[in-house]
């Protein structure tokens, strides 16, 4: 998708934010741009033909994901099918929030995402999060940042909730300590 | 002050971080948290399947604004998805303790104006919200970010988050803005100028005499559509008019508790030569009403200059993204954007609900008709905004102009419920974001300023009020 600063309200529209469950978003991923006024796929759109219907990376302009919090873009991305985006920039919450769904925000510079976009439709690009590369189909590897703590929960599937909770003497100390000298709200 | 000097932002982060070790994310306390319909029930579901409680309910609020209508209120919702979920909302703060402004609350309202006219939101605080305009509450000096809702899920469980510090990037508003020009008008000029990805790992702070000049209102009117210009979080120091504000209200700190709260928040701002990693400045004195033309809030204009031409810019991507907005927004490049017919116009959203503002748009509506052509929109932030507004008055001008006059909400900024654009047509709208389908699939929004709103509710036409002051 070579567009610049893909938003939130594209990648789900917010009328489908109205459910309370994670599930069932992928039929509304990118709605606005896939479905015509009669609700029927528009054969042109990428996720319409069959190398998007397979994809497990998206490939994107500068600045993925700018506009509101939801989760549910990351949700409906995965329930797609999609494993990782690449792009020349991330707005910093859908950055967090795709780490935590397990969609892996790839950041590269401006010439390999020119030499990406510059590949026939059937090209396969390798994604190994363990050497932070990405492996274009002429065996060049580039290397890709991301974020350790992100990448430990990643590999070994630590959840950060867990991770936090056991830190509560640390957070209960906090509190103490601020006891008196912080106005406490209600 | 020992040490380094720091930015405001800087001294608000040291003094919440709980945790800190090799590897990983500082681990930071959150003194506030606000809760909406839309984006907590999964965290709240997290929360069961764990077995988890809220840690800190009384530092917890919720309130219900996005999907709910905003006609009679004592009738039930009609859209069953959104009962559904409003109702799920007011099931969990029930048996997780948290108070709740819900549906039929006094206080009810947009999460973002509601948290400081309650004076929940207090200057030095850490504030977050499962909301991008969570932004908003930097208005008093707190640092105040929106987050997913996994994010919501930590903190109810734990009252922190982790995170990595943002770097600082000083907005400078120098002079003082002209008649007609006013904080909406600050930031569009700033977005349009960084562009939306322009502040992205950063946090904000605005300075300046245009930015001291403003009262709190204005203030927050800018620090909301930080996120519009990437940046999650925007700051500005607190000062006489935050505390004068600030005191009285229902959550803020009383009798000698208000004193050392004061005396702690002036030690807040920005120290001498601390150092920002980046830096603008914006002239307020030669600022003018801003408006967009197209399909992010960066592609914004004075309100006589001519819609951008495409061929005009080198970038090939940039290129294509204006004529795709273009063709969107079925506009002619190169012509001002001024005197182009406007079907709806819609005074409200977390951005421009406040009683300054239906206040400002009042003023130019008195006595005055909209034009017919026009469905005028005026949604208050908040029920403590609409008990203000009829005390002033202010409903009564805006029926006899012929404005429609609601009951709060998020409304048309979101159009989830139901208040929305019919495709094609064009609304100005003083929310914050004119995304595609953003107020209504195949909607067209121009963003601009309440007075702006209100100058073209009365022509029809995108009119710069300044012609009519």
């Amino acid at each position: 998708m070579p567009m610049n600063n893909i938003d939130t309200d594209q990648i789900i529209p917010a009328r489908f934010l109205k459910t309370t469950s994670k599930e069932g978003l992928d039929k509304q991923l990118f709605c606005d741009w896939r479905y015509d006024a009669e609700g029927n796929p528009k054969p042109d759109f990428i996720l319409n033909t069959p190398r998007g219907q397979n994809a497990s990376i998206l490939l994107a302009g500068d600045n993925f994901g700018c506009g509101s919090s939801r989760e549910h873009a990351p949700w409906a991305l995965t329930q797609f099918g999609f494993r990782a985006v690449i792009s020349t920039s991330f707005a910093d919450i859908f950055k967090g929030n795709a780490l935590k769904n397990s969609l892996l925000p790839i950041v590269v510079s401006h010439d390999v995402h020119a030499k990406l976009f510059a590949l026939p439709a059937e090209a396969m690009v390798k994604v190994d999060l363990a050497s932070q590369t990405i492996t274009l189909p002429d065996g060049t590897r580039v290397e890709f940042p991301v974020d350790a703590f992100s990448k430990t929960c990643l590999l070994e599937g630590v959840d950060e909730l867990g991770w936090i909770l056991k830190q509560e003497p640390a957070i209960a100390a906090f509190e103490k300590s601020r006891v008196g000298s912080v106005n406490t709200l209600l | 002050m020992s040490g380094n000097p720091k930015t405001l932002s800087q001294k608000v982060w040291d003094a919440h971080v709980v945790h800190d070790e090799p590897g990983a994310p500082s681990l930071i306390y959150v003194d506030l948290h606000l809760v909406h319909e839309v984006t907590s029930p999964q965290a709240f579901q997290g929360l069961r399947e764990r077995g988890l409680r809220v840690r800190r309910p009384d530092l917890t609020i919720a309130t219900t604004d996005h999907s709910i209508p905003t006609t009679d209120r004592s009738l039930p919702i009609v859209d069953p998805i959104a009962a559904n979920q409003v109702a799920q909302l007011e099931k969990n703060c029930q048996e997780f303790g948290i108070r709740n402004f819900g549906v039929h609350s006094e206080d009810q309202g947009i999460v973002h104006v509601i948290g400081p006219e309650l004076g929940l939101t207090q200057p030095g605080m850490t504030v977050v919200c499962g909301d991008s305009h969570t932004a908003t509450h930097g208005a008093v000096g707190a640092l105040a970010f929106g987050i997913g809702t996994s994010e919501v899920e930590n903190v109810l469980a734990t009252q922190c988050l982790l995170q990595r510090p943002s770097k600082t990037f000083r907005v400078n508003v120098t002079g003082s803005l002209k008649p007609g020009v006013s904080a909406k008008d600050i930031i569009l000029a700033l977005i349009a100028q960084i562009g939306i990805g322009g502040g992205t790992g950063t946090v904000l702070e605005y300075t300046g005499s245009a930015i001291t000049a403003l009262d709190m209102e204005g203030r927050m009117t800018v620090c909301n559509m930080s996120i519009e210009g990437g940046a999650r979080a925007g700051m500005i120091a607190p000062d006489d008019t935050t505390f004068q504000y600030l005191d009285g209200r229902r959550f803020a700190p009383k009798g000698a508790d208000w004193d050392a709260a004061v005396a702690r928040w002036r030690t807040l701002p920005t120290d001498a030569g601390a150092k920002f990693d980046r830096e603008v400045i914006i002239n307020g004195d030669a600022l003018e009403p801003m408006i967009t033309w197209g399909t992010n809030p960066g592609m914004g204009i004075s309100i006589n200059a001519a819609v951008p031409e495409p061929s005009s810019v080198s970038d090939p991507l940039e290129r294509d993204a204006l004529s795709k907005a273009l063709r969107y927004m079925d506009l002619e490049p190169g012509k001002p954007l001024a005197g182009h017919a406007v079907d709806v116009v819609f005074i409200g959203s977390c951005t421009n609900s406040r009683i300054s503002d239906l206040r400002s748009a009042a003023a130019i509506l008195k006595g005055r008709k909209v034009n017919p052509r026009v469905r005028v929109m005026v949604v208050p932030g908040s029920m403590e905004v609409k008990r203000q507004a009829i005390a002033e008055g202010l409903p009564e001008i805006f029926r006899a102009a012929g404005c429609d006059y609601r009951e709060p909400g998020c409304s048309m900024c979101i159009a989830m419920n139901g208040d929305q654009l019919e495709p094609g047509q064009y609304s100005v709208s003083t929310s914050n974001r004119n995304f595609e389908g953003r107020q209504g699939k195949g909607g067209r929004t121009f963003l601009a300023s309440p007075l702006t709103a209100a100058a073209s509710a009365l022509t029809g036409v995108v009119t710069d009020v300044r012609t009519i002051l």
